[in-house]
């Protein structure tokens, strides 16, 4: 009893991967740990294959057509940062960011623009390098952070405070 | 200074009273304490009576301070920082509650109220566990209190206090030195609720989630004491009502936020594999997994292991959850997670205070928990029920380690990032854990306790099956899923998964009548079973055949060979011009705007081709608070029984700041020539002279002159402009036309060159009112929502019928 013989539904598919003679020495449990540790791996390793790393606007130019992910800023040295105009493309914002070594490139992001863009003090990009654009084909692959998104601004309010005085 | 107008007892005495529940709270975790440890019974007594008066001194100033807060909020005291900073004269009464729980100090105290309800509950219920377990809860809200003590010991900030005051925050700011600051305008007002955050759901569902959270500490509380007082398996029984409503609750309250983001976030869905959302879903899992390994347990006396490593996993995740939200170690990652509030000391020592002692206690008991030698059988309900619960700890492992990835990143060194999608990174994976899952929770109650005879098993097993595979092939035949974007495995996945959701929804609904005879009250577990199955199914059938309406092929005409994936999901509308969307002929009817433009509503109306349907939407945008400028998106979907059309706009030419600035772009050009513009060309037909027709009345008498264009537009639409040229009193006019759909302006003046005219064209976005619009429909997602209800409604039945079996 107890020994994994009686386990006749699973010695198909485990025989597969384990030596036969395992199973006469190993309890069902350890069987069941031994699948769910083998499945942790592998789920891991699959994960470790989607993982990119944060790079600056000068590696992902190496990287050219590989997916990265880059913290930007917007480029405000440029006349207009953000160019987006609904009645000719509402689908098409370009805007210019530059990263903080100082790496500029223009974005091509395939969306409207998002509401808080020209307040942001963060842009997080994720996409693909073309040439000298950086392309962004996913809806979610841009993320703008605000200094007062959710938490309060103090500086802002303390703006507030001191100039209506 | 003595400041004019302030309202100071208040403050005072919230101040008071959450140094007294710090003491209290302090005072009951000793007194519980030696209550559990006293060897004579008249000792425990006593600790436990000073024990249980602490608690609900606790519990009492606690409320109290909570009232006291709303009391500032309601009658909008501005020299508090909280009301200043979270809240203005111009909300909503509804929404006032909303802005306890906006910043940090009013979560934790919702939080620590909970702890109290439970508390005073358990008081009354645990009997000779409340000692052991109230010490834990005490300790818990003696934490609790640190977070909202603002005190600064030396240099050190412990705890960030509601009650702090406008001036002390911004103490250097030059209108705090006059001692009639309040009565000076920028006073007058908060800086206001976020402006996503006044939804209805943001009233409901952040309590919900925090009795969710709450009610995680009762299961871990046992189990902490089950170590303790070494009586391992004595509590499980006690405890299987608190880890059914507490599966329930934090259930519920995680997916009234999925519903909240649905409804006012534009991302198009209610998950997102945010990590906010992930953080308080993998406990949710482990809370499940320990619920079931406990029932287990309760009923043949295996895995008791598991469910100690469960019920301290579930809780230390949820201190982990609180600490990921509110470190700011998501900011980039994370569209809703706090910035940093320089507490984060005081967040680690929080998880630590409570992982530590727990998992050095099981560790170190962990060969004295009883365990049965002999295996459970694989006709066994137990055996399952088992994989069940190990399945969900590793989903739940995956969902927390690709979550916690900025953490890892800032403990290693490295700078790992989930690649482009990160949908489909978790998706991928879960697929596989709802097949088997969903498999799991059909076939499962169907195999009894210890053993079942096979024959018998499969006998009642085989309706269900039959009915269950004929209703998913049919959905897989005729539902249209064919979401092939991530290859046909995916797919194939899909519908598998559908299949193992429709079974877990038939053979529960048919085991409550084969297995438990039609008895209902019992059938708890069954009903949520249905639920989740349902779940399941809408996520599924609502995920992989949501479809962008607003599909928009006119304007990106110039994106070459890749044009059909790139830059489509939106429409530009202009006000009162009729558009094909698809299946609808979709009109920008108007806008309208409340009060110092807070909000602009903007009327769509929808009319199906064929004329069956006819509905308007009204998606608005809301001016943002806390003094920023823009204004949030606020959707609006139009519900149907099996399925919704969502929209949200995406553009306005209300949104465009600044006076127009486009320029007239002149052209000289005699009748027959073609001038292209920007997105068409127009052809120069004709010239009248003194024109007299609808808009212009002209007689022989006066001096004036019509060009006749004809616009060709980029969709091969045929438009015509009429700018004309006259003088009055012998000085020059130009009359003007614009073409609203191109957004042009079109004017004609003489040119020195015989024969030829001066054409200017202006194109400008602000000619016309438009906006841009995204709509999109999402099938059956009222299964999602139904499956929640019932799923939370089967395990309220099975709390009932738990606690009433425990009397």
């Amino acid at each position: 009893m107890g020994r994994l013989l009686n386990f006749t539904p699973g010695v198909g598919f485990f025989g597969l991967i384990l030596p036969p003679e395992l199973f006469h020495i190993m309890k069902k449990t350890h069987v069941v740990i031994l699948v769910a540790i083998a499945a942790g791996i592998m789920i891991l390793l699959s994960f470790m294959g989607d993982l990119s790393t944060y790079e600056t606007l000068a590696s992902a130019r190496q990287k050219e057509g590989k997916t990265v992910t880059v913290i930007t800023q917007l480029d405000k040295s440029v006349p207009v940062p953000i160019e987006y105009d609904a009645v000719k493309n509402p689908n098409l914002t370009k805007f210019h960011v530059v990263d903080s070594l100082g790496n500029k490139a223009q974005v091509m992001y395939y969306f409207e623009k998002p509401m808080d863009m020209e307040k942001s003090d963060r842009i997080v990009l994720k996409g693909k390098m073309k040439g000298d654009v950086f392309e962004i084909s996913r809806k979610d692959g841009i993320l703008i952070k605000c200094p007062s998104k959710y938490k309060d601004d103090p500086k802002a309010a303390y703006n507030n405070l001191t100039t209506k005085s | 200074m003595n400041y004019i107008g302030e309202h100071l007892f208040p403050g005072q005495l919230g101040h008071f009273l959450v140094v007294l529940s710090f003491i209290a709270s302090l005072i009951a975790t000793i007194a519980y304490y030696k209550s559990a440890q006293a060897v004579i019974p008249d000792d425990a007594a006593r600790w436990k009576k000073l024990g249980r008066m602490a608690f609900a001194v606790d519990f009492a100033s606690i409320l109290i301070v909570f009232a006291i807060i709303f009391y500032l909020i309601w009658n909008h005291y501005f020299e508090y920082y909280y009301v200043y900073n979270h809240s203005d004269i111009s909300l909503e009464p509804k929404y006032l509650l909303s802005s306890i729980w906006e910043g940090q100090e009013g979560s934790f105290l919702l939080w620590a109220v909970w702890h109290g309800v439970l508390g005073m509950i358990l008081m009354r219920t645990a009997k000779k566990w409340e000692a052991p377990v109230m010490t834990v809860i005490s300790f818990a809200q003696l934490v609790l209190a640190t977070m909202v003590l603002g005190l600064y010991v030396f240099d050190l900030k412990v705890g960030s206090s509601p009650f702090l005051f406008t001036r002390d925050q911004f103490a250097d700011a030059p209108i705090f030195q006059r001692a009639d600051y309040l009565s000076l305008s920028s006073m007058q007002d908060g800086r206001g609720l976020n402006q996503l955050l006044q939804n209805y759901w943001m009233v409901i569902h952040p309590p919900i989630l925090f009795l969710g959270f709450a009610s995680t500490i009762v299961p871990f509380a046992y189990a902490t004491a089950g170590l303790w007082k070494k009586d391992f398996g004595g509590w499980t029984k006690d405890a299987l009502p608190w880890s059914l409503f507490s599966a329930a609750i934090l259930g519920l309250g995680i997916m009234m936020g999925a519903k909240w983001a649905y409804e006012s976030l534009t991302f198009g869905g209610y998950w997102a594999w945010d990590p906010v959302e992930n953080a308080s879903l993998v406990p949710w899992l482990i809370m499940i997994a320990g619920l079931h390994t406990q029932l287990v347990y309760n009923s043949t006396g295996h895995s008791l292991r598991p469910t100690y490593f469960f019920f301290i996993l579930s809780f230390i995740l949820i201190l982990y959850s609180s600490y990921l939200t509110k470190s700011g170690d998501l900011q980039d990652t994370s569209v809703h997670a706090f910035t940093g509030s320089g507490m984060n000391w005081q967040l680690r020592l929080f998880v630590a205070a409570f992982a530590l002692p727990s998992l050095f206690l099981f560790i170190k008991r962990y060969k004295q928990i009883p365990t049965i030698a002999k295996e459970e059988s694989t006709y066994s309900r137990e055996f399952w029920m088992f994989i069940g619960s190990l399945v969900l700890l590793l989903s739940g492992m995956y969902i927390i380690t690709a979550t916690s990835l900025p953490v890892l990143n800032k403990i290693f060194g490295t700078n790992w990032v989930i690649g482009e999608d990160r949908e489909f990174a978790y998706n991928r994976i879960l697929i596989f854990v709802a097949i088997v899952l969903g498999l799991l929770t059909a076939f499962t109650q169907f195999l009894k306790y210890k053993n079942t005879a096979k024959k018998e098993f499969l006998k009642k097993i085989l309706p269900a099956t039959v009915i269950a595979a004929a209703i998913a092939a049919a959905i897989s035949i005729w539902g249209g899923i064919n979401y092939d974007k991530y290859g046909m495995g995916f797919l194939f996945s899909i519908h598998l998964a559908i299949f193992a959701g429709v079974y877990a929804v038939i053979a529960n609904a048919d085991y409550i009548r084969v297995g438990l005879k039609g008895k209902l009250k019992a059938a708890g577990a069954s009903v949520a079973h249905i639920g989740f199955g349902m779940m399941l199914v809408g996520m599924l059938i609502s995920s992989s055949k949501t479809e962008v309406l607003s599909r928009n092929f006119l304007n990106p005409l110039d994106f070459g060979p890749e044009a059909k994936e790139k830059g489509v999901e939106n429409m530009t509308l202009y006000q009162g011009v009729k558009m094909d969307m698809g299946k609808y002929w979709v009109t920008y009817v108007r806008d309208s705007t409340t009060a110092k433009n807070k909000m602009y509503y903007f009327m769509v109306e929808f009319e199906s081709k064929d004329g069956k349907e006819k509905f308007t939407l009204k998606p608005d945008l809301i001016k943002n608070t806390k003094g920023q400028e823009q204004y949030s998106n606020n959707p609006d979907a139009k519900h149907y029984l099996t399925r919704d059309v969502f929209s949200y706009i995406s553009a306005a030419d209300k949104l465009a700041e600044g006076p127009d600035t486009a320029q007239f772009k002149s052209h000289i050009a005699k009748v027959g020539d073609t001038i292209f513009y920007s997105t068409g060309l127009m052809r120069f037909d004709s010239v009248t002279v003194n024109p007299n027709n609808d808009k212009h009345k002209f007689t022989s008498n006066d001096t004036a002159v019509m060009a006749n264009f004809t616009l060709i537009t980029r969709d091969q639409r045929k438009l015509r402009a009429n700018p004309v040229f006259y003088l009055e009193d012998g000085q020059p006019r130009y009359a003007i036309d614009t073409v609203f759909s191109q957004s042009m302006a079109i004017a004609l003046s003489p040119s020195e060159k015989q024969g030829y005219f001066n054409i200017g064209v202006k194109e400008s976005s602000k000619l016309v009112p438009f906006v841009g619009l995204k709509v999109l429909q999402f099938p059956f997602i009222n299964l999602v929502w139904l499956g929640t209800v019932i799923m939370v409604i089967g395990t309220g039945m099975a709390v009932v019928w738990r606690a009433r079996r425990l009397k």
